[in-house]
């Protein structure tokens, strides 16, 4: 494109480009710095900054050899795994009913959308609610079918299925268009001619329509391991990682270490493990992706 | 006989689907308008016997810090954000979508490299960049950070390399500025990504939790979402004021949703409210 020389092409670029720079240098790459020189100093919020020491890599090994990582790691994918085939399951059943027409399709899909919009603070503390001991909602329908619930949060071994049912609730809505926009991508035809071979609606959905969104499922579950990694509000609000430690969590971890306990190194130290976590899992699943993801479609 | 079959059951999954999805907000209603004694009864009741606004007179009637002041605190602020984060990124996208210069190629990927750099880990950094900038506890320090919106950058940049420069050419002869272009040419053409950016960007900041929760700390100042997230503790017996906060905390972002659902569904397909 010919710009003209009055046009004041120099100015505007620096004019424009400078606020989001300016961002990116300060709160994005110098913070990345940052991390990694706070996580290896000794560093007490409370005290001047001119008091920060360093300490090598004391933070990390009094980290990754404490009693508490192991937990922290174990919550976390104890997280995971509950949640993730929970989420598959619930957002592709939504997409399915999705990708169909009905009356009143805009209004189900309203609905389903409504718990992703609502903040995770108001879910937090209605999901708090609803699970709790005795008059809470969900244990008083399972009364009805004659079970009795447990003290969901209260308790060391329900707490974190607990959040996890309320993951899944607020989130499903969201996944469920990601796989709505790859059943849409399907070309009919595979359908027409497995319909001619007689096949049924289970065998269409097993051998036409999981394979053939299988890339986006993938990119589903990288998406949630990044961040089930990072669960926060959730877990802040309903547990605060109690009961006695039993829902500790990477995020709830550096927010206690940084924000109560004021000890930033420690903080920083964790933040720079959560990163490499979440970079090796991207790593992990992209190497994974070529083994069994159909790219054909 | 099959269709009949698989008719119910594609029904009775979307039933079930429903349900699940709505009774929490339905328990939440009912709760609201309960009074203390009457949260608490086996069997169920949906329908309060005697519907009161008890909690929604407590949740405006609290003790050391005001629901309607945080309220107007988490608006102005979603709104501010909005600016800062939808200008910002709008203006950077011009210049990589329609003036390059040398190395803006290679700056652009550095832009895409900074959105795998999730938030979180950069928060404590973050705060004390604010701390030594003496910004914590200030709206401006909750604001700025958000210029760094490599995500809208992104999105902005696609819509605007859509716009054909034949109309950016033509304005020249014109006469016209590249600022003048930006804002009489450029920002109408993109105005459905303006649209779904500002959007999300909106509801992102007026659901956001743990970053309002650590940068400002006087209660006067705080969001919507760090009050009722303090409600949380202090209420632990009286859900019926917890539930009547949280109807209020969801009613406003539910009547955007509503309104603006087109844009926002847009924004969503794109990866956009995460």
């Amino acid at each position: 494109m010919y710009i003209p020389k009055n046009a004041g092409r120099r100015r505007t670029t620096v004019l424009f480009l400078l606020p989001s720079l300016i961002g990116v240098v300060v709160f994005c790459l110098l913070p990345i710095g940052a991390s990694i020189l706070f996580s290896v100093m000794d560093y007490d919020l409370l005290r001047p900054m001119s008091s920060m020491e360093f300490v090598g890599l004391r933070n990390f090994t009094r980290i990754l050899t404490g009693r508490e990582f192991p937990k922290v790691l174990a919550h976390t994918f104890g997280y995971l795994g509950m949640y993730l085939p929970l989420i598959l399951l619930t957002s592709v059943a939504q997409a399915l009913i999705l990708n169909k027409t009905f009356r009143g399709h805009g209004l189900f899909r309203t609905v389903c959308y409504t718990p992703v919009i609502t903040s995770w603070v108001a879910a937090a503390v209605v999901w708090t609610w609803v699970l709790s001991g005795k008059y809470g909602l969900l244990n008083q329908l399972l009364a009805y079918v004659g079970i009795t619930g447990p003290a969901w949060l209260s308790s060391t071994k329900w707490a974190m299925p607990g959040i996890v049912i309320a993951a899944v609730w607020k989130d499903a809505g969201y996944y469920a268009l990601m796989v709505l926009a790859a059943l849409k991508s399907i070309d009919p035809t595979y359908y027409e001619a497995a319909a001619m071979d007689g096949a049924s609606g289970w065998k269409k959905l097993t051998s036409i329509t999981l394979p053939l969104i299988s890339p986006t499922l993938f990119l589903l579950i990288v998406i949630n391991i990044i961040y089930g990694l990072q669960v926060f509000d959730s877990v802040l609000i309903m547990t605060d990682g109690g009961p006695g430690g039993a829902t500790t969590v990477f995020l709830e971890r550096i927010y206690k270490y940084a924000f109560v306990q004021y000890k930033m190194g420690l903080a920083s130290a964790y933040s720079c493990i959560l990163f490499v976590l979440i970079l090796v899992f991207t790593a992990i699943q992209f190497w994974l992706q070529k083994k069994w993801v159909n790219y054909d479609a | 006989m099959r269709r009949v079959v698989r008719g119910v059951l594609f029904y009775a999954m979307l039933a079930a689907i429903i349900l699940i999805t709505i009774m929490p907000f339905l328990w939440m209603i009912s709760s609201s308008f309960k009074g203390e004694e009457a949260i608490r009864t086996i069997p169920i009741r949906w329908i309060p016997e005697r519907p009161t606004l008890e909690g929604y007179r407590r949740v405006f009637d609290m003790q050391g810090f005001s629901f309607t002041r945080a309220s107007l605190n988490s608006l102005i602020l979603a709104v501010a954000c909005t600016l800062v984060e939808v200008g910002s990124a709008t203006m950077a996208a011009f210049v990589f979508a329609k003036l390059p210069f040398r190395g803006s190629g290679k700056l652009f990927g550095l832009y895409l490299a900074t959105m795998m750099i999730p938030g979180t880990v950069t928060m404590v950094p973050n705060y004390i960049i604010l701390r030594v900038l003496k910004l914590l506890d200030t709206y401006t320090g909750l604001v700025l950070p958000k210029l760094a919106y490599a995500f809208g950058v992104f999105l902005m940049r696609q819509s605007m390399l859509a716009v054909n420069d034949a109309y950016m050419e033509s304005a020249f002869l014109d006469g016209a500025t590249l600022r003048r272009i930006f804002v009489s040419i450029m920002l109408p053409m993109v105005a459905p990504t303006l649209a779904t950016m500002s959007l999300l960007s909106f509801m992102g900041s007026w659901n956001s939790y743990l970053w309002p929760l650590i940068v400002l700390t006087s209660t006067d100042k705080q969001t919507l979402q760090v009050v009722l997230g303090n409600m949380n503790g202090m209420y632990k017996n009286n859900e019926h004021v917890l539930m009547a906060g949280a109807v209020l905390t969801i009613l406003p972002i539910l009547v955007v949703y509503l309104i603006s659902q087109r844009y926002v569904d847009q924004g969503i397909s794109l990866g956009g409210l995460k």
